[in-house]
């Protein structure tokens, strides 16, 4: 019984060491998608130190509820996710399972993107036959700067909430990555203008804000279904429209599989492009977007 | 004349000699004037340029206000509605999902003469009935309680092998969301967190069976009623440990008891290699001490084995996943290996024998498996069981009338599964096994159908 008491007061003492060695001054943020790492980066600078929980790689439906997640978002301070279903599969789980109680929903470390902003594709009827929907809407807001700008300000609000003392600092931040966004706004505005009215096929429909920013007109998807893999059908289908009415360019994402673009784009001449759907690792937002653009001029000549 | 001729003549002097005098004084004026007019100039430039940099001012800051007007207005038609948030948020109905699950099965030997040599599994360890069934359809609700609690409750319908159809509550809990740093309590009826399928959900897992381990040890699945209590280290180490109380009244302990009946321990470690290749492995104890007649069907099902006495069980599991970036394929192994420990007594409910006679059993298994997802809605797997066991007892004949000896043979299972999934809410999965569960190795075949309706679940590790 002695020895079990040792063990018992050795064992919660290292455990004591650890919590406070781990509990450091900076502000842990757990990014769900590395773009809010980035948007992070810019608006906390050396005050906070961010992790994706995923990358350009990965497509953000499908993650494994990881026992590394777990061991991030148990330290976290802030969640900063894209939300609106986005994360569904996996996020709850890691939430549950942290025991962390700053990141839970409605508390001030939970912050998601799409609350901030307003919504496209919001369904009207909810039925799964029409595929893996998202009830509260498009959460691929990231591809849209004006909204980034806003999901800024506000997330800029909640890290002077969770930091109070530091908060003149975000607020400069705040502002100067404001100037800097909006004179790159300005900027791709003009470099895009060529673009306007050009029609695409897209794979997923993730590119829903790009579009109504570029003021781009989306013709088809190459899913038949949101989530569901494009069939030989439907490809098929695309090909007789498309012969039809010709399209400008094809896009899908860097993650998803470029063969039903391939296929297409081989039967028809027009081009497909395989486009980053967020920042690179140490990319910065101006740089991916600057990217962004420089693929669909350059593919859609 | 002469008068006036010098005067004139004298003012000419007067005159020469004053006009430089009268001139210097005139240029003065002039320069005195030049200077007024200069500084007047100056002046009035001054308040040109004060007024054209007021007005520029002015122009710039209507400039100013006029983007703000406009980012205020991108705003509003970008930034989200508030009061579609609250409407959001006033929903309080919890999530519900249902699951149904249904199969075909078809077995080459009687699936009634099925046995386990040397395990004498519970008496839910059976085959799913041959033909068509229903398995566990699943009725689950779940929801965020207050700022504290999250409780879900699944209820269960399932076929027993008479027939009959049984319902009953598979989980109920509560569990906390927000207590302390890393700190989890749940509380309620639930799955033990003791080995690694044992706490997920039937539906879930990869083959139509429970490993042949689980199935001896457990009746398929351990739950109990009891108290969790489980802690995550704040490393950048995935390092959880835990305990649960119970109350013991559920196979493979059995008996009422005063209070904790059974409990656990476990510890569970996992982390990434990098973001395409993550592990976790586990350490489980589970300790019945007073197991009070616990009841198993004997050898040939014609009566009832009962054990009372201490049972414990060590288990190892180790889960591996390789989740390649840019591409839909994916592979996971798995592997966990349990050994129980029993010392105790044995008698056959059965008035002809009604014998009793003291037992000791050293019990163990493993399983391993291969998944590999070959994209989005394809799955295929492989799966080996093996079990072995080595028995002692004072009454050899009850040993073997019990179904406890096992003459040395070890019982082995080779699966295979073909899964085909049309979304994320749909499986329809072919398997088929090579038992030799027992000396008669059978063929098996299952094709089995799950679907989930209602809110999206989320997946564990």
């Amino acid at each position: 019984m002695n020895t079990k008491k040792i063990l018992f007061i050795v064992i919660f003492s290292i455990l004591i060491a650890i919590h406070t060695a781990y509990a450091a001054a900076k502000i842990n943020v757990f990014a769900c998608e590395p773009e809010w790492a980035a948007l992070s980066k810019e608006l906390g600078g050396s005050l906070v130190s961010t992790f994706s929980a995923t990358n350009v790689g990965q497509d953000p439906h499908y993650i494994q509820a990881r026992p590394g997640l777990i061991a991030k978002i148990r330290k976290a301070d802030l969640l900063v996710c894209s939300g609106a279903g986005l994360e569904t599969g996996w996020l709850p789980v890691l939430l549950r399972k942290s025991g962390n109680s700053k990141v839970q929903p409605g508390q001030k470390g939970y912050f998601m993107a799409t609350d901030t902003v307003k919504l496209l594709d919001k369904p009207t009827v909810l039925d799964r036959s029409m595929g893996d929907i998202h009830a509260a809407g498009n959460p691929h807001i990231q591809l849209d700067p004006r909204r980034i700008k806003i999901v800024a300000k506000k997330l800029s609000q909640r890290f002077q909430q969770i930091d109070p003392q530091h908060s003149k600092e975000y607020a400069e931040k705040l502002a100067n990555f404001k100037t800097r966004w909006d004179q790159a706004i300005k900027r791709w505005n003009e470099e895009t203008r060529e673009l306007q009215g050009k029609s695409i096929i897209v794979h997923h429909n993730s590119w829903v804000y790009l579009q109504q920013w570029l003021k781009l007109n989306k013709v088809a998807e190459l899913e038949p279904k949101p989530g569901v893999p494009p069939s030989s059908s439907h490809l098929s289908a695309l090909l007789k429209q498309v012969k039809k009415t010709p399209v400008d360019l094809i896009i899908y994402s860097s993650y998803q599989d470029p063969k039903a673009a391939a296929w297409l784009s081989e039967k028809t001449g027009i081009k497909a492009v395989a486009i980053p759907s967020t920042v690179n690792e140490n990319e910065s937002l101006f740089q991916w977007m600057d990217h962004v653009i420089q693929l669909i001029k350059d593919n859609s000549k | 004349m002469k008068k006036t001729l010098f005067l004139f003549i004298s003012a000419s002097f007067v005159c020469a000699f004053t006009t430089p005098v009268v001139a210097d004084e005139q240029i003065e004026l002039l320069k005195q004037q030049i200077e007024q007019l200069k500084q007047d100039y100056e002046k009035r430039i001054q308040a040109l340029e004060k007024g054209l940099l007021a007005a520029q001012q002015a122009a710039k800051k209507n400039e100013q206000t006029l983007a703000n007007v406009q980012e205020q207005a991108e705003e509003a038609e970008l930034a989200s509605d508030d009061s579609q948030q609250m409407m959001a948020k006033n929903s309080f109905n919890p999530e519900i999902s249902l699951i149904l699950d249904g199969r075909y099965a078809s077995y080459q030997n009687n699936p009634d003469n099925y046995q386990l040599p040397g395990f004498s599994p519970g008496d839910e360890a059976g085959l799913v009935p041959e033909g068509f069934s229903i398995g566990e359809s699943e009725l689950t609700l779940s929801s965020n309680i207050d700022q504290l609690f999250y409780g879900k409750a699944t209820f269960s319908f399932a076929d027993d092998v008479d027939g009959s159809t049984s319902a009953e509550v598979e989980e109920a809990f509560v569990q906390t969301s927000a207590l302390f740093d890393g700190l989890t309590i749940k509380m309620g009826r639930f799955f033990s967190a003791i080995g690694y399928l044992n706490s997920q959900h039937a539906h879930t897992w990869d083959f139509a069976d429970a490993p042949l381990i689980y199935r001896a040890l457990f009746a398929d699945q351990y739950r109990d009623d009891g108290l969790q209590i489980s802690y995550i280290a704040p490393t950048d180490l995935f390092v959880q440990v835990g305990a649960e109380l119970f109350s013991g009244r559920q196979f493979p302990s059995s008996g009422s008891h005063d209070g904790i009946g059974s409990w656990t321990t476990f510890a569970r470690i996992g982390g990434d290699f990098n973001n395409e290749n993550s592990w976790q492995m586990g350490f489980s104890h589970w300790h019945a001490s007073n197991i009070d007649n616990r009841e198993t069907d004997n050898i040939n099902h014609t009566a009832t084995t009962l054990y009372s006495g201490d049972s414990k069980i060590n288990a190892i599991d180790l889960v591996y996943k390789w989740a390649p970036n840019t591409r839909t394929d994916n592979l996971k192994l798995q592997f966990e290996y349990f050994d129980r420990d029993e010392d105790g007594d044995i008698a056959l409910d059965d008035f002809l024998s009604g014998d009793t006679g003291s037992y000791h059993g050293d019990q163990k298994g493993w399983y391993a498996q291969a998944i590999y997802q070959m994209n989005k809605q394809w799955r295929t797997g492989l799966r080996y069981d093996h079990l072995s066991s080595h028995t002692k007892g004072s009454n050899y004949l009850l040993l073997e009338n019990a179904g406890l000896e096992s003459h040395g043979y070890k019982p082995e299972r080779y699966s295979a599964m073909l899964e085909w999934l049309p979304s994320e809410f749909s499986r329809i999965r072919l398997q088929y096994n090579n038992d030799q569960s027992y000396k008669d190795s059978d063929n098996q075949l299952f094709l089995q159908y799950t679907f989930s309706m209602g809110s999206h679940g989320a997946h564990s590790y």
